[in-house]
């Protein structure tokens, strides 16, 4: 093998974690973990939040310092203190969030922080010029001169790829790259991750889905608790057997659904529209019904509408034109508070800002909207005997692992807080509940758990849309599914026999 | 799960020693660095220090003045907790004191023909609700215009101080024997508008007896603190204002009506301050004077409040802690003043390091609840 890629640079034979150990106040994040990624690889590291996975690869890209442990980069001891030390080393990362200015054009954002070639006067078309030529090596599709306020999710993702190869990665961390794309991007995405392995980059592919990693990798790393499990060929590697690494139990992959038996209309939508933020029509014309019994899910790429289509149900967005009908009764227009006593609930898309108050206590975030009611208040005072009370029987029934009911929310897991919200919200026995991204961020137990409250609501006869970015959580639990693109609903299928490149397909826009 | 919960147990006694040990140490670093001006200034800080020990706490009289300078910044301080618990940044104390106190010495003047306790009633009710419509002004202009409340509520002060001096250089002007006074001052309040001084309390008049200047309006204050927290922590309304303050957007989905907590809790803050403001008139001075500037009159208490409430952590019964220690400082430098003929202004500066000490403490306190929380997550995971 020669030691320059076909991009100019030097080579990454081989790169080893030893030891790595991460101590945080009271807790090992990292427990001497070894790892290893070859020039020509992709290794998949799999875990649940929090197993430790982001942490390994902050310090790999000098975000953290380890506190023992050492990393080799081609059998040559290095240290990394700082992200410039990695890209000097030729390590590069996308991380979840991009690091793009919008305003800029893509060769603006490349060349940002890179010293010129002419000095002090600027040489943004000697970087166009560099872009193509990677753009094409890789089949990126980038255009250096469009501002990247005009391009897609994906291809903000593959401008995120190009600066990192244009400083010379020879090693890229990719950090849970498919949690923003349509499935056909993330095809995409992998083909360009296969050439780039293909021409001897070495690749580190986070991520949390069993069956992308699976499709990938040739070898699996998977982290639990900060130690690693095991590493593993991809062949031969099973879902099942993943997830069992992962959580150290059997997990339940597929729920058994009972037949759906749709009951009477519970929601109905007519011609709605509603502005976004932006100020334009951010939901246009939709027309969608709930009956209960049933999940509806909701599917499209995140800002398509998804949300304001959440709030307008809720009666946190007015609508421009349409009506909402909850059991047949209108209620366009009205309060939240209303709403929640008619009987609709709602687990808020963002759970830390829109679900809970994270400074208030576990207690107080069970009683954030009836606290003004019985049991809860007595006149103007609160009844703290009833709100201790039945908090307790929330955190035992809904399983969630918190010290006591004493605790602010902050200090508990992801998972922890949205059972929290769904104790919360379930407790009213909802005739509508609307779940938007009721899973995002939450680990494999919480979310089997989650899952399973949700289908046995819609046995009990609940009505509840399902709006999620993840299709395969689409695809778990809804009856129906709808597809939502540019604030409209673009398409509607039977779960039963949906193909999921036609979703896609829908999802990105495209009709048929 | 038991063990767990035995150490966070530990952890809380560890915590409240924290709270209380921090402003001392906040105070003793203050100390520390004043004692190093004095040493410049050719003062004997010992001496310094004694003489300001002297004239805040020596003596039972000296103890009363401290109170008695303890009194508005209660008031205004338990208010500043109420706006700043319900995310409003209140920095118009001095404008609702005044506005208070012009208004509750209007009726004390205008209406002595009513008998003591309905006129000191109507007169200290009337300035609570001028204090909260001056207060609400703001609270309007936040809630519902998107005003920044910090630029409107400093406006506020302006106008309050102008329009006081515009009221007692006019219609509220006391009459002189030839008709004509340079000096803005109403008349003197009829005696049954007086607040009572201490000693006509039962149990106090022993411990103050009969010379000293502190009177009822001490007691309201406490009263009110034990009130105010009750309201934050135990009514539907208090739950709802602490909501807000944390964060709007959970409160919003959740059905509260955001706007409406940000008016209350500017509301009850103004109205607060308005007590400071009509207490100090009914309690104290008997009638509303000023050189032209608010000090004169409110002698800073205003944005003194807003340091004792953030001092006393926004908790009513940290704030009359505070509140007594900066009245101490305030009445213990004019005493220090005399006798080691340091400036007074001093003081002003000591004031100002304690403030710094205790916002670098908070900042220390808040990395260190944030490293813990981040640890109790983690730990939450296993």
């Amino acid at each position: 093998m020669t030691d320059l890629l076909p991009t100019g640079h030097r080579r990454i034979h081989e790169l080893k974690m030893q030891g790595i150990v991460k101590r945080f106040p009271g807790v090992l994040a990292a427990d001497h973990v070894d790892f290893e990624v070859k020039a020509g690889e992709i290794h998949a590291l799999l875990g649940e939040n929090g197993a430790g996975k982001s942490t390994l690869m902050k310090m790999l890209y000098g975000l953290y310092q380890q506190d023992e442990g050492q990393i080799f980069i081609n059998r040559e001891h290095v240290q990394i203190r700082s992200p410039q030390d990695a890209i000097k080393q030729g390590i590069g990362m996308i991380h979840q969030h991009f690091m793009l200015i919008p305003s800029l054009t893509v060769a603006e954002n490349v060349a940002l922080g890179l010293k010129s070639s002419r000095g002090l006067r600027l040489d943004l078309d000697v970087v166009a010029k560099r872009i193509l030529e990677l753009s094409e090596r890789y089949h990126l599709q980038v255009e250096p001169d469009i501002p990247v306020w005009q391009l897609a999710v994906g291809e903000q993702q593959r401008v995120e790829i190009l600066r990192a190869l244009y400083r010379g990665a020879a090693l890229l961390i990719l950090d849970e790259p498919t949690a923003v794309l349509t499935p056909q991007e993330v095809d995409q995405l992998f083909h360009i991750l296969n050439q780039m392995a293909n021409d001897g980059h070495a690749l580190i592919f986070i991520s949390h889905k069993l069956h992308e990693v699976l499709a990938i990798s040739q070898r699996i790393t998977v982290l639990r608790d900060g130690r690693r499990v095991d590493t593993i060929p991809t062949e031969g590697a099973t879902k099942r057997i993943l997830a069992e690494m992962m959580v150290g139990r059997p997990v339940v992959l597929e729920y058994e659904r009972v037949e759906c038996k749709p009951g009477k209309e519970r929601l109905v939508l007519k011609k709605v529209s509603a502005l976004s933020n932006r100020g334009d029509l951010g939901l246009k014309n939709v027309d969608l019904t709930v009956h209960g019994g049933e999940i509806v899910g909701v599917a499209g790429v995140s800002g398509n509408g998804q949300r304001e289509l959440a709030q307008v149900i809720t009666g946190l967005r007015p609508t421009t034109e349409g009506e909402i009908f909850l059991e047949g009764q209108d209620i366009t227009g009205k309060s939240p508070v209303l709403l929640n006593s008619l009987g609709l609930s709602h687990i808020p898309q963002e759970r830390m800002i829109e679900g809970v108050i994270k400074e208030f206590t576990v207690a107080e975030n069970y009683i954030l909207q009836d606290h003004g009611r019985k049991p809860y208040a007595t006149n103007i005072f609160l009844n703290f005997r009833q709100v201790v009370t039945r908090t307790k029987d929330a955190i035992r029934a809904y399983d969630i692992r918190t010290p006591s009911h004493e605790t602010p929310v902050k200090s508990l897991s992801g998972g922890n807080i949205q059972k929290l919200v769904l104790a919360r919200e379930l407790s009213r026995s909802p005739k509508v509940l609307i779940a938007a991204q009721p899973t995002r961020g939450v680990d494999i137990g919480a979310t089997e758990y989650i899952h399973k409250r949700l289908l046995e609501e819609r046995d009990k006869g609940t009505a509840i849309l399902l709006i999620s970015e993840d299709l395969d959580e689409i695809r778990a639990l809804s009856d129906r599914i709808v597809v939502m693109y540019e604030g409209r609903i673009v398409g509607e299928v039977k779960n039963e026999n949906v193909d999921v490149n036609q979703l896609g397909m829908m999802m990105a826009g495209v009709t048929s | 799960m038991q063990f767990i919960s035995g150490i966070l147990q530990g952890r809380r006694i560890i915590d409240s020693l924290y709270s209380f040990l921090m402003p001392l140490l906040a105070i003793t670093a203050a100390l520390i660095v004043a004692a190093v001006m004095l040493f410049f200034l050719d003062a004997s800080p010992i001496d310094a220090y004694e003489a300001l020990y002297d004239g805040s706490l020596g003596n039972t009289n000296s103890i009363a003045e401290t109170l008695v300078k303890a009194t508005p910044l209660i008031f205004v301080g338990i208010g500043i907790c109420v706006a700043f618990r319900g995310g409003v940044i209140n920095i118009g104390g001095e404008g609702q004191m005044i506005a208070g106190a012009v208004a509750g010495t209007a009726v004390a003047l205008g209406l002595d023909g009513l008998p003591s306790l309905l006129l000191i009633t109507t007169s200290i009710v009337v300035g609570f609700i001028a204090g909260a419509l001056w207060g609400g002004i703001a609270g309007v202009l936040k809630a519902y215009f998107d005003v920044n409340e910090i630029l409107s509520t400093i406006m506020l002060n302006q106008i309050a101080i102008q329009l006081m001096v515009y009221l007692l250089n006019g219609v509220m002007q006391e009459p002189s024997e030839d008709g004509r006074n340079r000096i803005p001052k109403s008349s003197r309040i009829v005696e049954k508008a007086q607040l009572p001084r201490i000693d006509e309390v039962p149990f106090f008049d022993t411990l103050f007896g009969d010379t000293t200047r502190l009177h009822v309006g001490f007691l309201f204050a406490l009263i009110l603190a034990f009130l105010t927290f009750v309201l934050l922590w135990q009514t539907t309304l208090g739950y709802r204002i602490r909501a807000v303050g944390y964060n709007q957007d959970a409160a919003r989905y959740a059905g509260i009506n955001v706007k409406r907590q940000m008016l209350i809790s500017m509301l009850l803050a103004g109205g607060f301050a308005g007590l400071a403001g009509v207490i100090q008139v009914l309690g104290l001075q008997y009638r509303l004077q000023t050189d032209g500037s608010a000090v004169d009159f409110t002698g800073n208490a205003g944005f003194n409040g807003i340091v004792a409430a953030l001092f006393g952590g926004l908790h009513p019964a940290g704030t009359i802690p505070a509140s007594v220690f900066f009245g101490a400082l305030l009445v213990g430098a004019r005493n220090m003043q005399r006798v080691t003929e340091v400036p007074a202004s001093l003081i002003t500066a000591f004031n100002g390091i304690v403030v710094m000490f205790v916002v670098s403490v908070q900042i220390f306190n808040r990395r260190r609840a944030r490293r813990r929380a981040a640890v109790q997550k983690e730990q939450s995971h296993v």
